[in-house]
C-alpha cells in the first residue's frame, strides 16, 4: 500500500485524510487534529474519543478498526474493536484489525496492567463507535433531506425506511468528513439488549495468523540489515561489568559489534536509572551466533554487596522478626498496617486461639515468549518496537539519549505478559545497545542498522522482577459460638505484600495487621498477574478455612457468615470498592454450580475446597476437587468458577479462557514454581527447574459461570487466578487433614498424580 | 562453512550454516519461518516442535546436521490454514497469548497420524511436552477431539 496524504481542508476542525491503496482504492479516515489537541488525554480524563481516530471506512464498505491496546494474550485486540464495531453497527465480517502504535495525543491508557483495559474503555470504544455511527445517519440526513430521527442503521448501512432508501457509509464518507463530530450529549449508546457483537464470544483476530506462524509476535520482528544482540548481566543483582574479552568475541564467526554498556548514572533524587543495568552486549548477524559467542565471553564482573544474600537468610531473618515482634502494634504509615479494635484483649478472652505461619516464594514470570525487543537509532531519532505492557518512548528515549518526542514507538504482540511486561527493560537495553551500535556504526563510516535483542529462557529468569514472596504469622480468636472475634497477621516482608485492607478486615471485630522489613533485601520484585492477592489470596484464604474448621464449621458456611455479618474498621479490599454480597454472591453461586452441599458422599481421599477473592475489582469462588493418597500424590478432579465482574461480559470466549487458564497457572505456582536466591543470584534456570503446569494434570473440567450481576463491567486478567490456590489446597486438608501452609508443594513432597 | 540440503515444507532448500546450528535458528533467521518458536532453547516447552519425517520433533536442540528427513513446519502442515486441527483451534478459541500454538499444532497433528481417534489418556501423554503457559489445556484437548471426529466445534 502507498501512503499519500492528501489533506484537503474540508472546514476548520475536520479534515479529510486520503491514502491511495494499491489497486486504485481509497482509504477515508476523518482526522481532527485541532481537535486531539484541544481534548488533552490521560487517564480517567472524560473526554471523549474521536470515532476518527478508530474506524477507517474503506471504499468497498469494510472497515478497519484500530485496537489501541498491547496485546500479550489477554484477548484485549479483539474486545476492544468489538466494542466500537457493535456501536459503529457494522458486522463483525466486515472489519478488519490494525493495531495502534503508541501515540500519547490519539489514545489514552495505552497500557496492559491491572485489569484496567475493560473498566478504562468499555464506554470509551463504545462511543467512539457511536460517534461514527451517529456522523453516518447526520451525512444521510442531510443527503436525503430527511430528520435523523427517522433513520436507522445496520451493517454498514443507513436506512430510510419511509423512502426506502438505503446507503453505505462508504458511500457517505466524504460527506461526513465534512460535517461536526457529534457532542458527547448527543451521542446515545445501544441498549445492551440490541448489541450484536459485544457479548458473543467472537474468535480472536489473530487466530488465524497464530494457527497459521504468521510473524506476529515481537520475536518475529525482522528488518533490512537488522543485527541480532545478546545480552549478558551479572547474575548479582546490581552487579557491574569491569572487563570482559571483547576482543576475542569480534574475532568469532558473524560477530559485528561487542562492548560492554556501563552501569546507568542515576537519574538524580532516587528517580529510576536512565540506563539499562551493565553487562556486555554482543551483536551479530544472527542471534544464535551471537548467543554461541558467549560460550567464549570471559567477564570481570564487580558483583557488589547483594552477593552476600540468599533466601535462606531472609528466611532465619523472618523467623527471628516473627518471635521478637509478631504481637507488636503496626508502626504506622498507611496501607503498611492495620489495627482496629483490641486484638491482645480479645485473643485474652477468646475461647480458642488458632496460629499459624505461611511462606509464599518469590516467584518467575516466565512468559513463554522470552524477552525482547528492537530497536533502530538513526540520525537522533529512535524507532523501537516494543512488546512492553506500559509502552513508554519515555524511558527507551532516556536510556538512547533522546526526548520521548524524538521516538517512535510500535507496539507489538507478546507472548504472554503476566506482569513481566510492565517492566520495559529490554526496550530500555536494546534503545541503549542500539544507540551504541550505530555510534560505533557512524563513527566507522558505515550506515545505522536495527538492533533486535532477545534473551534466552535463562536470562529471562535470572533477571526478571519477581513476585515478592511473604512470611505470614497468624492469629486468631474465635468465642464459644466459633465466631472470629480477632485476626491478626504479622508479615516479615521481603518487599511484600501486607495485607491490611484484605478480607476479613471489616468483618472482624478486632483486626491488626503489622509488619516488619527483613534488610537487607535486594532482589528486585514486581507486579505479577493479580498483584498482591496472587500470594496473599492462598495465605489468607487458607487461614480462614483453619479457623473455620477450628470453629467446627462449613468453610463456605463461615465465610458467607462472616460476610453477613460487617463490623467498624473496613473497608476490606484495598482502597475501598469491597462489596460483601458481590462477594456471597460468587461465594453461593458456586456452591450450587459443584454441589458443595453433597461432599460428604464423595469418597475417601476426594474431597472439596473453597476460597474466595476479590481482586481488581472482580469477585471470584472457586471449589475445587481433589484426591489424594497418602502417596501425596495429587490429582485435580473438577474445579468450579463462579465470576463476577459486572453486567456485561465482552467476550465470553476468551473471558472463559482466561480464568480456566488462570485456574491452570495457580497449578504451576501451587506444585514447583520458587525462585530461590544463593550469594545473590537465581538458582533456577529454565523450565527444568521452574515447571509450568502441563497437560497431563489440567482437569478435565474447569466449570465457569458468570453472574453478571448489575456493576460496571470490570476486567477478568487478574482476579481468576489468586482463589484457585488455597481452594486447591483447602481441598487437599479436607481429603488428608493435613494443612498445606508453605509453597511450592513440591518441596514438600508432593506431586502430581498423572 | 558446512552447506546442507533439506526439504522444509516440501521445498528443497540449501542453507551454509555450521552443523551445530539448531533447526530451529535455521528455520527462523536462515529460511525466514518464523511460525516456529524460541521458547526455552532446551526442550522443556516444545514450543519449537516440527515435524522431521513424521515425528514431532524439539528443533531447538536438533543440529542441522542431524536432519536427514524432510521437515514440515507450522507454515507448511497445510497449504491453506485449513488442517483440521486448525480449523478446530480458531473454532474453539484456542489460544491465549498464541505464542506455544504452533509447537502444540505440530504435536497434536504427529499425533493424529499415528492415533487418529485418541482418548484423552492419549492426548494428555502426547501433549504434555508442550507448555502453554497460559493454560489453555482444556480447550486444546477439546480442539484435538473436534478434529479427529471431525466436528466442526
Amino acid at each position: 500500500m502507498t501512503t499519500m496524504k492528501k489533506r484537503s481542508e474540508m472546514d476548520r476542525r475536520t479534515f479529510l485524510q486520503v491514502t491511495t491503496v494499491a489497486g486504485g482504492g481509497l482509504m477515508i479516515a476523518l482526522y481532527t487534529p485541532e481537535l486531539l489537541a484541544q481534548r488533552g488525554g490521560g487517564p480517567g480524563n472524560a473526554v471523549l474519543p474521536l470515532a476518527s481516530n478508530y474506524i477507517t471506512i474503506n471504499p468497498d464498505n469494510t472497515f478497519t478498526i484500530v485496537a489501541q491496546n498491547p496485546e500479550t494474550g489477554q484477548g484485549i485486540k479483539t474486545a476492544l474493536p468489538q466494542l466500537i464495531a457493535d456501536e459503529l453497527d457494522v458486522d463483525w465480517k466486515q472489519v478488519t484489525i490494525k493495531q495502534a502504535d503508541y501515540d500519547a495525543t490519539k489514545y489514552i491508557s495505552q497500557t496492559e496492567g491491572g485489569s484496567r483495559a475493560i473498566p478504562t474503555h468499555y464506554t470509551r470504544m463504545r462511543q467512539a463507535g457511536a460517534g461514527g455511527r451517529a456522523l453516518m445517519i447526520a451525512a444521510a440526513a442531510q443527503q436525503w433531506n430527511v430528520p435523523a430521527s427517522e433513520l436507522t442503521t445496520g451493517s454498514g448501512m443507513v436506512k430510510h425506511a419511509s423512502s426506502n432508501r438505503s446507503a453505505t457509509y462508504a458511500s457517505l464518507a466524504a460527506r461526513a468528513a465534512t460535517l461536526t463530530p457529534p457532542a458527547p450529549a448527543d451521542l446515545k449508546l445501544k441498549d445492551p439488549k440490541d448489541f450484536k457483537i459485544i457479548g458473543k464470544g467472537l474468535s480472536g483476530v489473530e487466530n488465524m495468523a497464530i494457527t497459521t506462524g504468521k510473524p506476529i509476535f515481537s520475536i518475529d520482528v525482522a528488518l533490512p540489515g537488522m543485527l541480532s544482540a545478546v545480552f549478558e548481566k551479572c547474575p548479582v543483582f546490581n552487579g557491574t561489568a569491569v572487563s570482559a574479552n571483547l576482543d576475542e568475541i569480534k574475532k568469532l564467526p558473524g560477530i559485528r559489534h561487542a562492548f560492554i554498556v556501563p552501569a546507568p548514572a542515576p537519574s538524580g533524587r532516587g528517580g529510576a536509572p536512565s540506563g539499562p543495568a551493565s553487562g556486555v552486549a554482543i551483536v551479530a548477524d544472527r542471534w544464535w551466533q551471537a548467543q554461541n559467542a558467549r560460550k567464549s565471553l570471559k567477564v570481570v564482573w564487580d558483583e557488589g554487596p547483594v552477593a552476600s544474600q540468599s533466601s535462606a537468610g531472609y528466611a532465619a531473618q523472618a523467623q527471628q522478626l516473627s518471635a521478637a515482634k509478631a504481637s507488636q502494634k503496626p508502626a504506622g504509615g498507611p496501607g503498611q498496617g492495620a489495627d482496629v479494635g483490641d486484638v491482645d484483649a480479645a485473643f485474652a478472652s477468646a475461647a480458642k486461639v488458632v496460629e499459624a505461619s505461611y511462606t509464599i516464594p518469590l516467584l518467575s514470570h516466565a512468559p513463554l515468549e522470552p524477552q525482547n525487543s528492537t530497536a533502530h537509532f538513526k540520525d537522533g531519532k529512535l524507532e523501537i518496537w516494543s512488546p512492553s505492557q506500559i509502552p513508554s518512548p519515555a524511558q527507551a528515549g532516556a536510556a538512547a539519549g533522546v526526548q520521548a518526542g524524538d521516538v517512535l514507538m510500535h507496539l507489538v504482540r507478546a507472548g504472554g505478559g503476566f506482569g513481566r511486561r510492565l517492566n520495559s527493560d529490554y526496550d530500555i537495553e536494546v534503545a541503549k545497545i542500539a544507540r551504541m551500535v550505530s555510534d560505533e556504526r557512524v563513527a566507522a563510516g558505515m550506515p545505522t542498522v536495527p538492533v533486535k535483542l532477545l534473551w534466552t529462557r535463562e536470562d529471562d529468569i535470572h533477571h526478571d522482577q519477581y513476585r515478592p514472596g511473604g512470611f505470614h504469622y497468624f492469629k486468631a480468636g474465635i468465642d464459644g459460638a466459633g465466631r472470629m472475634v480477632a485476626f491478626r497477621d504479622y508479615v516479615a516482608s521481603t518487599a511484600s505484600v501486607i495485607p491490611a485492607n484484605e478480607f476479613p478486615r471489616g468483618f472482624v471485630p478486632n483486626f491488626r495487621v503489622s509488619s516488619d522489613a527483613v534488610t537487607p533485601f535486594s532482589v528486585p520484585t514486581g507486579a505479577m498477574r493479580a498483584p498482591s492477592t496472587n500470594g496473599v489470596s492462598f495465605v489468607m484464604q487458607s487461614f480462614i478455612d483453619e479457623v473455620a474448621v477450628a470453629a467446627g464449621k462449613d468453610p463456605l458456611q463461615y465465610r458467607l457468615d462472616l460476610l453477613a455479618n460487617p463490623v467498624a474498621g473496613g473497608p476490606a479490599g484495598g482502597g475501598g470498592g469491597f462489596n460483601a454480597s458481590r462477594a456471597a454472591g460468587v461465594l453461593a453461586a458456586v456452591r450450587e454450580m459443584s454441589n458443595w452441599d453433597k461432599r460428604a458422599s464423595l469418597p475417601k481421599g476426594t474431597a472439596q475446597g473453597c476460597a474466595f477473592q476479590f481482586a481488581h475489582s472482580g469477585y471470584v469462588a472457586y471449589v475445587a476437587e481433589v484426591s489424594i493418597g497418602a502417596d501425596k500424590k495429587l490429582k485435580i478432579n473438577k474445579a468450579w468458577a463462579a465470576v463476577d465482574v459486572g453486567r456485561q461480559i465482552v467476550n465470553p470466549s476468551s473471558a472463559t479462557n482466561l480464568v480456566q487458564g488462570g485456574f491452570i497457572e495457580a497449578m504451576s505456582h501451587l506444585m514447583a514454581w520458587e525462585i530461590t536466591i544463593e550469594k545473590g543470584r537465581v538458582m533456577q534456570n529454565n523450565f527444568g527447574q521452574y515447571q509450568p503446569a502441563r497437560m497431563m494434570q489440567a482437569p478435565p473440567l474447569i466449570e465457569v459461570k458468570f453472574l453478571q450481576t448489575d456493576y460496571e463491567p470490570t476486567g477478568l486478567g487478574e482476579p481468576a487466578l489468586p482463589p484457585a490456590l488455597p481452594a486447591i489446597t483447602n481441598a487437599v486438608y479436607a481429603a488428608t487433614g493435613v494443612r498445606i501452609r508453605n509453597l511450592p508443594l513440591a518441596k514438600e513432597g508432593y506431586s502430581w498424580n498423572t | 562453512m558446512p552447506s546442507y540440503t533439506l526439504t522444509v515444507n516440501g521445498r528443497r532448500q540449501t542453507v551454509d550454516v555450521p552443523e551445530d546450528m539448531p533447526l530451529l535458528w535455521v528455520l527462523r533467521d536462515v529460511l525466514d519461518l518464523k511460525g516456529t518458536k524460541f521458547g526455552c532453547g532446551a526442550s522443556f516447552c516444545g514450543a519449537c516442535t516440527v515435524h522431521v519425517g513424521n515425528t514431532a520433533t524439539r528443533s531447538c536442540i536438533t543440529p542441522i546436521s542431524k536432519v536427514s528427513q524432510p521437515v514440515t513446519t507450522i507454515e507448511g502442515l497445510s497449504a491453506d490454514g485449513n488442517h483440521p486441527l486448525q480449523v478446530a483451534w480458531r473454532d474453539i478459541d484456542v489460544p491465549q497469548c498464541g505464542y506455544c500454538q504452533a509447537g502444540q499444532l505440530m504435536t497434536a497433528a504427529a499425533l493424529l497420524k499415528t492415533t487418529p481417534k485418541p482418548t484423552d489418556a492419549q492426548i494428555a501423554t502426547a501433549m504434555t511436552g508442550n507448555v502453554c503457559r497460559c493454560g489453555t489445556y482444556t480447550r486444546i484437548r477439546e480442539a484435538i477431539h473436534a478434529a479427529a471426529d471431525g466436528r466442526k466445534a
